[in-house]
């Protein structure tokens, strides 16, 4: 198990100090997306999501820590694993949950589903469901936030896997020869699909993709919330800065498998056990509670609140319309 | 009208269009300082400056896919893909986040994007270097394919793809790059899809693609020697593939004979063939023909090459035949 803060991750001039209320806005937002996706989980075993889900789990502390970071004209590009990406993004849950049902109320009208889940206007530019697939995407929006002048960022979320694709050392290779304002994020989780980083890469340590390219890169524990923060605000100061792109890799673990198909038994139990006693809400909480900014009693409370929200979202979400066979405009939907 | 070049029409709808309108901007290899591999971006970046013509590395996944990231964030971009066949490089860009884009965010992006691919047999180029790529692109939905065949179309193709709202192939062909024609420069901006019909006639169809217009009118010429009166169309779009103006013509001449410079299976005259056997069965005389390369790889060596391509005399054979 590896969960290294490198100097960079915690100090940072320019970087807008965590306010107390930041603090429980990263903790609510990460308790948001477990209990929305263990809520998608307890749907798809009901049969309300079809086809394939794929659930984050354990990487919580990405999407919320990073989420913190943006402001709200920057783009946001991520991959079939991105259901906490959106929520940071603040897309509403109930047409979240209505789009993974295929219901015409869905975010996307059912058309897209759960590996497509986006809403250009918050700022996300797509689900990408082939691994590197969306960071060539991510160049190009890097390139209007360039154009455009106004300090925009481009941040690109991918799995660990993705790095071994030609698509990301094109994008990697672009972002630097241009200077663009674009944020590789990069979630280590270890695992490509089925199989562990060390059957299909050279070295764990994904950071040392980005020397390569002499690109500013930082290395943070992934399931500290914090840590995510502070790194990601830090390497998006430059950014906006007209700085440059930077890869910051995010050492996290995935709690489940790959897709809702796979028990993930392909992984060594301690190394699950290690992990899960590192879960990125667990240990936030701990921190809270050290800081007396919540109690015990009190993170239960914001936990079932949260459960409730998703829940009840949830179900409003399974009370809306299927789409109507032959009342569904093809035509515009796929053209302008 | 003005007499220019296929290549200068490219290079005048390209100008004109980004003087119009700033928020347009082309990417590809070659193209800054160095006017692109066939000149077709010459002076544009003197003009138009780094940011807005931008000189990548050899990387078409990246560049056309970055193209998709600007479309759908406010810009109009343009990717020119030196040689058709390195669409074979960014394949998954174009067809799974370019044409499906739109359609997976539940019609909420738009992606006004071109990409311009120059490809083509004849000028001794090789199997690499000689395709012209459109049958890989003709079996995906949301996409817009046209194929220039003249200096005018390039020019009025290329105005209305950039101003078109959704993802445009322009297949350019570096065997026209130097054929000159009348050009309506400032002209009104032309239909971006269906057929055009060029040369009347009673007693055939030929329907063409690319270099293979110019081919099947000298065709038409053999054929009016022999007192054959061959209706010629440009098919111009193959996506949408707009066949009625041609079915009508079938149904008063009876005979079709469809040519593009592709392998035969896949190709866009099995599409034309199977619409036109639909629409006008009846009226056909003969089975519709195909003049096409064959099924191989092009060949380096120019009497070999010389021998794959549709010549106006295998055309006009292929007419007859069918008489």
């Amino acid at each position: 198990m590896k969960a290294k803060t490198t100097k960079a991750a915690r100090a940072a001039p320019g970087v807008k100090p965590l306010t107390d209320e930041d603090r429980l806005a990263l903790f609510r937002m990460m308790v948001r997306i477990r209990e929305f996706e263990e809520e998608v989980q307890r749907s798809y075993l009901e049969g309300l999501v079809h086809g394939t889900t794929h659930l984050c789990q354990g990487q919580e502390a990405v999407a919320a820590g990073t989420g913190l970071v943006f402001r709200e004209d920057d783009y946001v590009g991520y991959t079939y694993r991105g259901h906490g990406h959106c929520l940071a993004r603040g897309m509403d849950e109930e047409a979240a949950f209505a789009e993974l049902f295929g219901r015409t109320t869905g975010v996307c009208g059912g058309v897209g589903g759960s590996m497509h889940l986006t809403d250009i206007d918050k700022g996300l530019i797509g689900a990408f469901g082939i691994v590197g697939g969306g960071l060539p995407v991510s160049v190009g929006a890097g390139v209007t936030a360039q154009m455009n002048g106004r300090g925009q960022l481009s941040a690109a979320f991918f799995g660990d896997g993705a790095t071994n694709i030609g698509a990301f050392h094109e994008s990697m290779n672009i972002a630097q020869v241009w200077k663009l304002p674009v944020l590789f994020i990069c979630e280590n989780n270890l695992y490509g699909e089925f199989t562990r980083i060390n059957h299909t890469t050279p070295y764990e340590d994904l950071i040392k993709r980005a020397r390569g390219y002499e690109m500013n890169a930082v290395q943070v524990d992934g399931n500290d919330v914090e840590a995510v923060y502070n790194a990601t605000a830090a390497c998006a100061a430059r950014a906006r800065a007209g700085e440059g792109p930077s890869f910051i890799e995010c050492m996290t673990y995935r709690h489940r498998g790959h897709s809702r198909t796979d028990p993930a038994k392909y992984r060594d139990p301690k190394e699950v056990e290690a992990w899960l006693a590192r879960d990125p809400l667990t240990l936030y909480e701990a921190a809270l509670i050290k800081r007396k900014l919540l109690t015990k009693a009190g993170a239960e409370a914001l936990i079932a609140e949260e459960r409730a929200r998703q829940r009840a979202a949830s179900e409003r979400a399974a009370a809306g319309p299927w789409p109507e066979v032959g009342a569904v405009d093809y035509e515009t939907l796929t053209f302008a | 009208m003005q007499e220019i070049t296929y290549r200068e029409a490219i290079l005048a709808a390209l100008q004109e269009e980004m003087r119009r309108d700033d928020k347009i901007l082309i990417m590809g290899e070659d193209i800054g300082p160095s006017g692109g591999p066939f000149k077709t971006c010459q002076g544009l970046y003197e003009e138009f400056g780094p940011m807005r013509v931008r000189d990548t590395p050899i990387a078409e996944t990246g560049f056309v896919g970055a193209a998709l990231g600007l479309a759908i964030t406010g810009y109009r971009p343009i990717a020119e893909i030196m040689f058709a066949d390195f669409l074979g490089v960014c394949f998954d860009q174009v067809v799974n986040s370019i044409a499906k884009h739109r359609f997976m965010s539940g019609g909420k992006v738009k992606a006004p994007l071109v990409i311009r691919a120059i490809g083509g047999a004849g000028l001794r180029f090789a199997a690499q270097h000689s395709q012209t790529g459109e049958s890989w692109f003709l079996s995906v939905p949301g996409l817009t394919i046209v194929c220039p065949s003249s200096p005018n179309e390039a020019y009025g193709m290329l105005r209305a793809a950039i101003r078109y709202d959704n993802p445009v192939v322009v297949f350019e062909h570096k065997a026209l790059l130097s054929t000159k024609g009348p050009v309506d420069i400032g002209g009104p901006i032309p239909a971006l899809t269906g057929p055009a019909m060029l040369r009347e006639g009673r007693d055939a169809t030929i329907v063409a693609s690319l270099a293979m217009v110019g081919r099947s009118l000298a065709a038409a010429e053999l054929l009016a020697r022999d007192g054959i009166a061959a209706e010629v169309f440009d098919i111009r779009s193959l996506r949408p593939m707009v066949t009625g103006p041609i079915v009508e013509s079938v149904k008063k001449t009876n005979i079709l004979v469809a040519v593009e410079e592709q392998a035969q299976v896949g190709g866009w005259t099995a599409e034309l063939a199977a619409q036109v056997t639909e629409a006008a069965f009846d009226y056909l005389d003969a089975p519709p023909a195909r003049v096409t390369l064959p099924d191989h790889p092009v060949p380096y060596s120019p009497p070999l090459e010389d021998s794959v391509i549709p010549s106006p005399e295998r055309i006009a054979a292929t007419v007859k035949s069918l008489l």
